[in-house]
């Protein structure tokens, strides 16, 4: 098979250039390097269709002579797609720039995830044993309305405990509600 | 019966458009893809009974024969899967509806929400019966492509900063996918996969190891197995509960069919058997641990999620018609319970306001059908005995115990250990959630504490439009309490509800249901008889010059001559 030197090369330098650009945090050079990507894909696609020659099904040339229409199919399907995904990034990118406070378009960290790293204990700390001694029996509490004053307190102050940390936790557990606020 | 193959991509897709030349009338969108859905549920279930009795239906689109046009394959794996995935779009869908409904989300722009939907589920169903590689990409770049569009809906800073990762991840991996296409049609001239069958067959075992490590990479990552599955959590838990829902069933699933596929069909006797098993094991691993630590109830769900493709890697690692047969059972049942909790989550979230742990609390008490229907598909994936993921488990077990290899051995250990974990970090959600005493989350000093970053005027108008945005969409994690104390539309309990009742009904009848995936098992493993019903009972003779690419044939191929 006769592979042209030049589309090869073209395809190799391509390749470097779209995964160099696609390993950026800029959401615009990921989606030129993604572009870049693409095109080498396409043109890998078409190298592999093998020998070239006379167009394809128009022509009248015989079988042998022909280029293989198919990767020239799976080109054009290829193209389509990436057409309407850059379309899409870009429109995603445009709103990612414009919610971001700095005009930056670069690519946003999970908040949730770093919290996760940071938070000194999980959920567990708010469930003692007390907490859950504390805690009425559903049914108890259903049939029980006029108990002792006691409980009640020693209940409260149990939830009090609870709900202190609970949103400490909640305000380091769950980024947005900060962050809508703020 | 064969005309009936390709109505299960067209019907949604011609729902799509319809709903969308009609913007605006909600109802009749809703009513549109209410018949589309059934229609498709039906037609599944029609297929899964005509291929089972009558064997693999083969539609050559436009009449072209199958090496040359395009072939639609419906087998009983096929079958099963388009049932299970339209059972579940359909479930999601009511749910959706009823989300809707009671949020008046006349204002948001939704009218985009139910075409996508729509061409979601045509995507996944044109996937599950592609009979050629180039198809199956096609089916992957419609369900991707709509699941862009869904997973950055209504387009809040949370979606599109989780929409980049998702967007740039799936399309590394469509990249990489088109590119392995091109590599075996330049090796083999051919993308049709049950030619690909015998001719892969002919390669040179390092060329086939290389063609299929590329798919595999591409497929691994839409699948989220554990070196590539750190986009998934990530992305799904910002998404709205119905989205997420749809996206935890269907989208990874998916991924793992095209596995299965590549693993039977195009790569039989492959060497890389051994590097799923380790795969599976550290998928199984990882995922559990990173479930363990998590503090909201959705991203906890993420993790499952990743740690049971696991299994179903598992089951393919061992190559053999009884692993096939426990995978395809254990792929049925996992979209279906995951689902199920993914909705049982937007319950949750609706009744509690958050599904971040810490604000969660005494909802036992506030809701106790939701607790129920939280812990009936909880129980399910931990695989507590009367329930399908125990069925599904035993069966992956019993298959590694007659292996008998030392990675299977290790597997059975890991499977069981992640088993209980998932049990663990489930239920103590469910138990923080629905079971403590009830905490109160109030607006409170500590949020102020948080640094407020320099912002410009643009920045802060975007933010104020956000903040309605929130007030108005009850899944937005930090609106206003008083806002998301509605009460839970019967619609969004009775979609929940439907669904725990086909989870149980897998139980109930899983006798005839795993008989099934047995003989789909057994369909998948003999690759060769596929090979006959889709290019007829001599395969060579069909294999014309036209066939391939000429030159780039392997010498000692010899199927051209």
């Amino acid at each position: 098979m006769t592979m042209p030197l030049v589309l090869v090369a073209v395809m190799v330098v391509l390749y470097a250039c779209g995964v160099y650009l696609m390993l950026d945090r800029s959401l615009t050079r990921l989606l030129l390097g993604f572009l870049l990507v693409g095109n080498a894909t396409n043109l890998l696609i078409f190298l592999m269709s093998g020998s070239f020659g006379a167009a394809p099904i128009s022509s009248d040339a015989t079988a042998e002579e022909m280029s293989d229409p198919l990767p020239q199919a799976f080109i054009l399907t290829a193209i389509v797609i990436t057409f309407g995904v850059s379309a899409f990034l870009l429109a995603l990118i445009y709103r990612s720039w414009r919610l971001a406070q700095d005009h930056d378009d670069r690519v946003q960290d999970d908040e949730t995830d770093q919290e996760i790293a940071t938070t000194r204990a999980l959920a567990a700390t708010e469930v003692t044993d007390d907490d859950l001694a504390e805690t009425h029996e559903y049914e108890e509490l259903d049939d029980t309305s006029a108990d002792s004053n006691a409980e009640a307190n020693a209940s409260a102050n149990a939830n009090a405990n609870a709900e202190a940390s609970a949103n400490a936790n909640a305000n380091r557990g769950s980024g947005e509600p900060g962050e809508v606020r703020s | 019966m064969i005309p009936l193959v390709p109505l299960a991509v067209l019907i949604p897709l011609v729902g799509a458009a319809l709903a969308l030349t009609v913007p605006g009338h909600r109802r009749l969108q809703q009513a549109i893809t209410l018949f589309s859905l059934t229609a498709v549920v039906v037609l599944s279930g029609a297929l899964m009974i005509i291929v089972d009795a009558h064997g693999t239906l083969v539609m050559e689109v436009g009449g072209w024969a199958a090496p040359f046009g395009i072939a639609l394959v419906v087998d009983r794996l096929s079958a099963l899967m388009l049932a299970v995935s339209a059972v579940v779009l359909l479930g999601v869908f009511l749910f959706s509806i009823g989300q809707g409904l009671a949020d008046g989300d006349d204002d948001t722009p939704v009218s985009i929400y139910y075409p996508t939907y729509l061409v979601l589920g045509a995507g996944v169903f044109n996937a599950f019966i592609a009979g050629d590689l180039f198809n199956l990409y096609v089916g992957f770049e419609i369900l991707l492509v709509a699941s862009y569009v869904l997973i950055t809906l209504s387009g809040t800073a949370q979606r599109i900063r989780a929409g980049v990762t998702y967007v740039i991840v799936s399309l590394v991996s469509s990249v990489l996918f088109l590119a392995g296409i091109g590599l075996v049609y330049g090796a083999t001239g051919t993308v049709n996969m049950a030619q690909l069958t015998v001719r892969i067959a002919e390669l040179p075992s390092e060329i086939q190891l290389l063609l299929n490590l590329t798919l595999l990479i591409a497929f691994g990552i839409k699948a989220a197995v554990f070196p590539l599955a750190f986009w998934l959590p990530d992305s799904y838990p910002t998404a709205p509960a119905p989205v997420t829902a749809v996206f935890a069933g269907l989208l990874t699933k998916v991924g793992v069919y095209a596995i299965i596929r590549t693993q039977t069909q195009l790569f039989p006797d492959s060497s890389v058997d051994r590097l799923l098993l380790i795969v599976a094991g550290l998928t199984l691993l990882v995922g559990i641990l990173g479930a363990v630590s998590q503090l909201d109830i959705k991203r906890l769900l993420s993790f499952t999620l990743i740690s049971h493709i696991g299994y179903m890697i598992f089951g393919i690692g061992m190559a053999n018609s009884a692993g096939f047969a426990a995978t395809i059972y254990y792929i049925a049942h996992h979209i279906i319970v995951q689902t199920t909790l993914f909705l049982a989550v937007g319950l949750v979230e609706r009744q509690g306001g958050t599904t971040a742990i810490p604000g969660l609390g005494g909802l036992m008490r506030s809701a106790p059908l939701v607790a129920i229907l939280f812990f009936i598909p909880m129980l399910n994936l931990g695989g507590i005995p009367p329930f399908s993921g125990f069925i599904g488990k035993l069966g992956l077990f019993t298959v590694a115990a007659d292996v008998a290899t030392p990675e299977a051995y290790w597997l059975m250990g890991v499977g069981a250990l992640v088993s209980l974990l998932t049990l663990y970090a489930l239920a103590r959600a469910w138990v923080l959630a629905f079971w403590r005493t009830p905490a109160k989350v109030t607006e409170n000093a500590g949020a102020e504490s948080r640094a407020p970053k320099p912002t410009t005027t643009e920045a802060l108008m975007l933010r104020d439009r956000e903040q309605a945005l929130f007030e108005r969409l009850q899944d937005a994690p930090g609106a206003p309490q008083q806002a998301e104390q509605k009460d839970i539309p019967r619609l969004m309990f009775g979609a929940t509800a439907g669904m725990v009742v086909v989870s149980i009904a897998l139980t109930v009848f899983a006798g005839p249901l795993y008989a099934y995936a047995t003989r789909a098992g057994e369909n998948v493993a003999h690759p060769e008889r596929m090979v006959e019903q889709v290019l007829g009972s001599n395969p060579e003779s069909d294999s014309g010059p036209g066939g391939g690419s000429g030159d780039t044939q392997p010498q000692e191929g010899g199927v051209d001559e």
